[in-house]
């Protein structure tokens, strides 16, 4: 158990790192809030998501509804908190499928060179040849919009980035010594991938992660805000958002709760990312 | 330089390949099947196999690929399953109404990105470098359509500003165009702003270490001269490959602002086409996109030939 105390060794050295740097403590505390209420969403939650109180329609906020209520009646607090949650589970699917999809893709690539890199780094050329709001669009509107497919679709969106990391990364550590002496004293390949070459990449690897998943995030809501993603009744930022345009007038709580969280949520985890740049890679530090 | 900007577009080639070969593919993962799409699941077998022939369904997947693919380089997209219009005049009419939005936009962002991020090197680790890297900082975070919505929330309330409804062309009555454009453009602009002025600030910082621009000071040059002669040239090359990639996924972020600002753009004609699953448009109004991004992304590469000497020099060989 070893590499277990100095995974958590190392864990600790990179939280107090972040906790050391401002950037970095206000963009932990914001994901940890996300986190919070995303796991604690039935605890905090005040109101039935789905409930309509009839009587109680766009009523702006109030101790009994804290973020007031949208046209069908229903509480615009409790549906943030479960938007939170639908939030963070597509980011961390989606970023989960595309890492290790990435991880995989990048170490072959990487790795073997020649024909294998040609045809990998090929296929992510050609991923990287859409812009990546309008490859997802177009795959969730193939398979069809809901919460599984959009977690595919940004699955596959965020994979060219991944993979181009992690090759990098790769090439560069491959024509160090230590991994010349592995290979000579007959090690075998994968062995030497996955003791020597793998840890020394998850640095650049960790800090990808953290930003594709804000922009997993941003992607969801902006799939949703076009109505091409998570579908009602099932609360999504993106949706209540675009829903609220209608009432613009009548009841601008209805915007306002969802772009504070959907900013404040990609912001943290932004701030969160740019500062383990800098702890774990202080070359970048300008 | 001729030979690289013609090496260039060569590698277009497998790249186009490779988009049109995707788009195909993920097309047939349409569950069902187009037919049954357009004329009911009951339809009457013989008006199905009509249909089917008529679109060219029938025939082997290969062969479809390769008459679609010939035919779009025809510039023939085929035509619309709802409005049976073609769809090639209908991409191109819309690209000019979205193209001048992005140009816009991206204007309006360099305005803003480039002086803010030359500043706040210049003044680094002050108030001002403070308050720009949060703006940067909120430029890279506040999706569009969020940024969109609540902009258009605060004119109404406080200015009591509501955007124009209705498109007019450019040149069909360029005053109310220009209205009608102004508000997504700016919108669009100060987002991508976000990155172009971190990547200024970080780009002009570092080549502001770099020993020849000791030399030149030590030369006796004004700062000025440090500044907009020597240090700006270098600084640029990251910049503008950023712009390159921003313009290219601009053409993507137009879809959303397209949508609330209803202007009637290529962004709007994909999401149409896919809110009434009309597959032709969307096959063709993506393949479109992602053409001329590729195309940008290359013109990029090779404006940086002009700026960076070095880069022709090793190619050249």
């Amino acid at each position: 158990m070893d590499w277990f105390k100095t995974l958590i060794k190392e864990i600790a050295k990179v939280i107090k790192g972040l906790l050391k740097d401002k950037v970095g403590r206000i963009g932990l505390i914001g994901v940890l809030i996300v986190i919070v209420l995303a796991l604690g969403a039935p605890m905090i939650a005040t109101h039935d998501v789905t409930e309509m109180f009839a009587k109680s329609k766009l009523k702006p906020p109030s101790g009994d509804f804290l973020f007031g209520t949208d046209d069908f009646g229903r509480d615009v607090f409790s549906r943030i908190i479960f938007g939170a949650r639908v939030s963070l589970k597509v980011g961390i699917i989606s970023v989960g499928i595309s890492a290790t999809s990435g991880f995989i893709l990048g170490i072959l690539a990487g790795y073997y060179e020649g024909k294998t890199d040609g045809i990998i780094m090929g296929i992510m050329d050609v991923l990287f040849a859409f812009p990546s709001i309008l490859l997802a669009l177009f795959i969730v509107s193939v398979l069809g919009p809901n919460l599984t497919n959009t977690m595919i679709a940004i699955g596959i969106v965020s994979t060219p980035v991944f993979t181009r990391t992690v090759r990098a990364s790769v090439i560069s550590v491959k024509s160090m010594e230590y991994i010349t002496s592995a290979k000579s004293i007959g090690l075998s390949s994968i062995r030497i991938i996955l003791k020597h070459v793998a840890p020394n990449i998850l640095a650049p690897f960790t800090v990808q992660a953290t930003l594709a998943l804000s922009s997993a995030i941003l992607t969801e809501a902006s799939l949703s805000f076009l109505g091409l993603g998570i579908q009602p009744p099932n609360p999504s930022w993106g949706s209540m958002l675009s829903d609220s345009r209608k009432y613009m007038e009548l009841a601008p709580w209805l915007a306002i709760a969802p772009s504070a969280f959907i900013i404040g949520t990609i912001l943290s985890f932004n701030l969160l990312g740019d500062s383990l740049r800098d702890v774990l890679d202080p070359k970048f530090k300008l | 330089m001729r030979a690289y900007i013609i090496r260039r577009f060569l590698t277009l080639i497998p790249i186009l390949i490779g988009i049109s070969l995707s788009i195909f593919l993920i097309m047939q993962l349409i569950p069902g099947d187009v037919v049954s799409g357009m004329l009911g699941i009951e339809a009457n077998p013989e008006l199905r196999a009509n249909l089917e022939k008529k679109l060219g369904l029938d025939r082997p997947l290969h062969e479809q690929y390769l008459s679609w693919i010939g035919n779009a380089v025809k510039g023939d997209f085929g035509k619309s399953f709802r409005t049976d219009k073609e769809i090639f005049p209908e991409i191109l009419s819309r690209f000019k109404i979205t193209f001048q939005l992005t140009v816009m936009a991206a204007v309006i962002s360099w305005i803003i990105a480039i002086p803010l991020g030359i500043i706040s090197a210049l003044k680094r680790n002050t108030i001002i470098d403070g308050i720009v890297r949060f703006i940067a900082l909120l430029g890279v975070s506040v999706p569009n359509f969020a940024f969109a919505t609540l902009s258009i929330l605060f004119l109404s309330k406080v200015f009591k500003y509501y955007p124009p409804v209705g498109y007019a062309g450019l040149f069909a009555d360029p005053a109310k165009n220009l209205k009608i454009m102004i508000l997504p453009a700016i919108i669009l602009g100060a987002i991508m702003s976000g990155s172009i002025m971190r990547m200024t600030r970080s780009s002009l910082l570092e080549v502001m270490r770099q020993d020849f621009i000791k030399t030149i000071r030590a030369k006796g040059a004004s700062e000025k001269v440090v500044l907009f002669v020597h240090a700006l040239k270098n600084a640029l090359i990251p910049i503008i490959t950023l712009i390159g990639m921003q313009i290219g996924s601009l053409l993507g972020g137009t879809v959303v602002t397209e949508q609330i600002f209803s202007i009637p753009g290529l962004g709007q004609m994909v999401l149409t086409g896919i809110n009434q699953r009309d597959f032709p448009v969307v096959q063709g109004s993506i393949l479109f996109i992602a053409f001329v991004y590729v195309v940008i992304n290359i013109i990029v590469d090779i404006l940086y030939t002009y700026i960076d000497p070095r880069i022709t020099f090793k190619v050249g060989r």
